[in-house]
């Protein structure tokens, strides 16, 4: 998921719709970001390229609406709700993210285990 | 007699003088009698007699004994009371004729000690010169004898011989200053006993030249020995060796003082005062007067007029509470009015029972006395404080009118330019009241004289100083060295030790410096041995690396 600068970035995503869980006076989604171009890239787990300065997914509260959606851990975010998400700061993604009138957000993530899954499907059904 | 305190040692001994009680007086005279070692340190001592526990046959009530109770003083072997015994007994009392009173007998004392205090002050320094003579002398006569006994044999003293010569003055030089420097200082204090290790170094000098002379009279004086050469090496060798000693006097009587072994812990006995220090290994009685030589600097004046709010406090605590003995008042009652002897072996309770009901109904007393010393000691804060301000004020105001001459005021009358000490009196009575009142509150007043306040400001005008830096001597109290010895209270100190005073100090050492009103109490802690190891970072290992990793919950 490298990027390669003025070149449009290309990735196999899917989309996920999570209902955010109202808890007293917050709407909450159950996960924890981490990431951002103002972050040290370099302490990413979860990013293949170290220079990634994307929102990864770091932490996911069982149970909670992102793991009845299908968010996992490591995953990284592309899009909130429209709004891109690959050359944010940290804050803004927060931000993004915690939108009061939003009920729901739906947002489009990547991982490397559905790029392998998009090759191996190509390869079961070559070209013809 | 209910108002009359039982605690304060001094006002029972002067309530007691002043009745002429014979059972008192005897009992004092034999106090005295044990006593009088103690007593003959200096005329201003008291000796405190503890009051006498009553005894199995003449139990006391405040110190009388109790009406129709035979005195001790009468005849034992009397069943009825004998009526004239005003008439046929004696009464010893403190002054008569014939009998010298104790003034008299401190007196008399203190001139023996006097004499020989003068003796025992200057005898190491006779010691000393004596000894440096004899090992200044010693080479020198050995160089001579042999010149003026046997000239005609001896050999010509050749060119090595001389430079021999040349050695040995300038050694013995350098000998005679080392010993005026080392050994004939006066001495600053009289120690009870005698240094250990100055009498080992006197002994050693001492062998050393007998044995070098004995060596001399036999080998060379008997045998009329030509070699002038050889003689003059043995003078040489004397004053090496001379030397040597000299050097180990150096090593064990100052130098091994130096390097702190032991932290020492000084406590006041009256107020509290606590300071430590590190000394080195030293024995006891020079530890007490290093002690005492940084009391006269660290400690602040000793001030008794401060302690008596305490006493009275103890005192009234105690003050209503009396014990009666209500049993053996009965069987003495009994005695009395059936008129039989000896049936007092009633139930006495012993005096631990006495002082246990005391204590009991003391604590069991509603007791407002802390209330009242918070309150107390809060107002005093405040009056303080006040007195401070007013103080402060006052100094400030009196200062500002006076300054140094410029030049430009030469031209000034001359009733106007003073000197010192004409401008300190002129601006001293301004500040005089508020300074006064201040050290009064302060209990200070008697440490110091209106001539001392006025010798310091002149003083302090003198340097340049300001008002503040004037004040700062009135506003706490200072070292004791500070003010006159007539203030110290503190002149003859005792030592009080349970090991031998020249035994030097070890861990866990504890001994008391006694004073006439006051005592230091010291114990000794070793300072600990300290391991220390050493871990090498080589300067280019450090380095950072920033991290900006933050995880938010959405």
């Amino acid at each position: 998921m490298s990027f390669v600068p003025g070149q449009p970035v290309t990735a196999v995503v899917q989309r996920i719709e999570i209902q955010k869980l109202r808890q007293g006076e917050n709407l909450i989604l159950g996960f924890s970001i981490g990431g951002g171009i103002d972050q040290d890239s370099g302490q990413n787990p979860f990013s293949e390229d170290k220079t990634d300065k994307g929102i990864y997914v770091t932490r996911i509260t069982p149970g909670g609406p992102a793991d009845v959606a299908g968010l996992k851990m490591g995953d990284k975010i592309m899009q909130v709700n429209g709004w891109d998400m690959t050359m944010v700061t940290h804050d803004q993604a927060r931000k993004r993210l915690t939108k009061k009138k939003e009920d729901v957000v739906r947002l489009l993530v990547t991982r490397k285990s559905l790029e392998e899954a998009v090759k191996h499907s190509m390869n079961k059904y070559p070209r013809q | 007699m209910d108002t009359e305190s039982t605690h304060s040692g001094y006002s029972y001994h002067s309530s007691r003088s002043g009745r002429s009680n014979r059972h008192g007086d005897r009992s004092r005279e034999r106090h005295k009698a044990s006593s009088s070692k103690d007593s003959s340190r200096s005329e201003r001592s008291v000796v405190i007699n503890p009051p006498d526990t009553p005894s199995q046959d003449s139990p006391v009530h405040n110190g009388e004994p109790l009406p129709g109770e035979p005195s001790p003083g009468a005849e034992q072997g009397d069943d009825t009371q004998d009526d004239n015994w005003g008439e046929t007994t004696t009464a010893v009392t403190g002054t008569s004729e014939l009998s010298i009173s104790q003034e008299e007998v401190v007196g008399l004392g203190k001139e023996i000690q006097d004499r020989t205090q003068g003796f025992r002050r200057y005898l190491p320094l006779a010691v000393g010169s004596c000894v440096g003579l004899l090992v200044v002398a010693t080479p020198l006569v050995f160089l001579l004898l042999p010149a003026v006994m046997w000239p005609d044999r001896l050999q010509a003293c050749g060119s090595a011989c001389e430079g021999l010569f040349l050695s040995i003055s300038f050694k013995l030089l350098i000998l005679l200053v080392a010993i005026w420097a080392l050994f004939l200082r006066p001495g600053r204090a009289s120690l009870p006993r005698m240094c250990v290790y100055r009498a080992f170094l006197t002994t050693l000098t001492l062998l050393l030249t007998m044995s070098y002379w004995l060596f001399y009279g036999v080998r060379i004086l008997d045998a009329q020995d030509e070699d002038y050469h050889g003689i003059v090496q043995f003078a040489v060798s004397l004053v090496d060796s001379q030397l040597f000693v000299h050097y180990l006097a150096v090593v064990l009587l100052e130098l091994r003082h130096l390097q702190p072994c032991y932290s020492v812990c000084v406590i006041r006995s009256t107020d509290g005062e606590t300071r430590h220090y590190n000394i080195g290994q030293l024995s006891i009685q020079r530890a007490a007067l290093s002690i005492l030589e940084f009391y006269y600097r660290d400690f602040p004046l000793h001030n008794p007029a401060l302690l008596s709010a305490a006493k009275h406090r103890a005192a009234k605590h105690l003050a209503g509470l009396k014990v009666y003995n209500v049993d053996a008042f009965k069987n003495k009652l009994r005695a009395y009015l059936l008129d039989t002897p000896g049936s007092t072996a009633g139930a006495q309770p012993g005096n631990g029972n006495q002082s246990r009901a005391m204590v009991t109904a003391a604590a069991k007393r509603k007791d407002s006395a802390h209330n009242e010393l918070y309150y107390e000691e809060a107002d005093y804060e405040r009056r303080v404080r006040k007195r401070r301000a007013r103080l402060v004020v006052a100094v400030e105001e009196a200062f500002t009118h006076v300054r140094r001459m410029k030049k430009e005021d030469e031209r000034a009358t001359p009733s106007d330019i003073m000197d010192v000490r004409e401008a300190a009196l002129a601006i001293f009575p301004s500040m005089a009241r508020s300074l006064q009142k201040y050290l009064r509150t302060t209990r200070r007043q008697h440490c110091h004289s209106m001539e001392s306040i006025q010798k310091h400001l002149a003083f302090c005008l003198v340097n340049n100083m300001s008002p503040k830096a004037f004040l700062e001597a009135y506003l706490a109290p200072g070292p004791t060295l500070q003010y006159g010895p007539e203030r110290w209270m503190a002149d003859q100190w005792t030592l009080v030790s349970e090991a031998s005073v020249t035994s030097g100090i070890k861990e866990g050492t504890e001994f008391l410096l006694k004073c006439l009103d006051f005592s230091l109490a010291i114990t000794v802690k070793g300072i600990p041995y300290i391991r220390l190891t050493e871990e090498y970072i080589d300067p280019k290992s450090h380095k950072f690396i920033l991290l900006l990793q933050s995880e938010t919950s959405v």
